[in-house]
């Protein structure tokens, strides 16, 4: 993948595929800890703990179209080709978890890209499921929660009608900016301090 | 800043208006096909672009959603138009450009795209 926000697209299929009815999808970076860790957790079927531990074998695959399964397995190696890793919890009946741990200043790190793309095409796609997003750099975060949208849309308005979508995506860009400048800030200010 | 305030106005211009209820008897559904295959082929730009030409152009009938592999991964991205009463149309190794042309020629006028089709590109 180009994009590790293409794999959080593709590891949030597999939860709609599990019946989830909430996913949760939560970014954090810590720059002093040189981490990035992504997780998508979601309340659908679940797994038995013998599928979640072959989950990550592209040799196992629930579907039924071909015999591979390449989606968490790639998430895994991108994760583990920066030092970091990939583990997965799951329970059957309550839901899965998949937590990815990159170290984004290595060479192998792959982009995160444009992850408000990914998010809103899950909320706009997925009527009826809820999703919350949350993203987090440093002391700075921000959450976006399809629950709270639609308790004040009510039930006429859907969240892929064009102006809600325009909301939402106009929501994500100004969050995002706002706490990367805040941050950076910070960055700033530490490093004229140390000048000084 | 976009706040809440903005969403309870845009209800309350939802509430004014006559919406035209879509009827679920004559929906097209367009489907994007979205697993692993899909995705690293691309499929994301070509839903962003099916979902913005869809809202820009009105169309109260058309639902894009996505579908898992459908098996042809070397095809990838594929969209599929489902219309009641109609044949399925797969379009296959579509760009958001090519997507922009399904929506105005497909959609809206009802002229099958016949070179994105697969049965032009296997």
């Amino acid at each position: 993948m180009r994009e590790l926000s293409l794999n959080v697209m593709d590891i949030a299929q597999n939860s709609i595929s599990a019946g989830a009815k909430l996913i949760v999808i939560d970014l954090c970076e810590n720059s002093d800890a040189d981490s990035l860790t992504i997780t998508v957790a979601d309340n659908g079927a679940g797994m038995t703990a013998e599928q979640t531990a072959l989950a990550a074998d592209p040799f196992f695959t629930t579907r039924k179209t071909r015999r591979v399964g390449l989606g968490v397995p790639l998430f895994k190696m991108e994760a583990e080709m920066t030092g970091g890793g990939l583990e997965i919890t799951s329970e059957k009946g309550v839901g899965t978890t998949v937590k990815a741990k990159f170290v984004p200043s290595h060479v192998d790190m792959i982009p995160l890209g444009d992850i408000n793309s990914t998010v809103l095409l899950l909320i706009t796609c997925n009527e009826d499921r809820d999703f919350v997003f949350h993203r987090r750099m440093d002391l700075h975060e921000f959450t976006l929660d399809t629950r709270e949208l639609r308790a004040v849309l009510g039930d006429e308005v859907k969240l892929s009608s064009p102006e809600v979508t325009e909301w939402i995506k106009g929501y994500l860009t100004e969050q995002t900016q706002r706490i990367k400048e805040e941050s950076s800030d910070e960055v700033f200010r530490g490093t004229s301090g140390d000048k000084g | 800043m976009k706040s809440l305030e903005e969403l309870r106005a845009i209800r309350d211009k939802a509430r004014s208006q006559v919406i035209l209820r879509e009827n679920s008897d004559n929906a097209v559904r367009v489907l994007v096909g979205m697993a692993t295959c899909g995705i690293a082929a691309g499929a994301r730009p070509v839903l962003n672009a099916l979902v913005e030409e869809v809202a820009k152009r009105g169309l109260q009938n058309v639902t894009v959603t996505q579908t898992g592999c459908i098996g042809i991964c070397q095809f990838e991205p594929v969209v599929e138009i489902v219309a009641p009463g109609q044949e399925k149309v797969t379009y296959v190794k579509m760009t958001p450009e090519k997507a922009v042309r399904v929506v105005n020629d497909h959609l809206v006028n009802g002229n099958v795209v016949t070179e994105f089709t697969i049965g032009a590109n296997s």
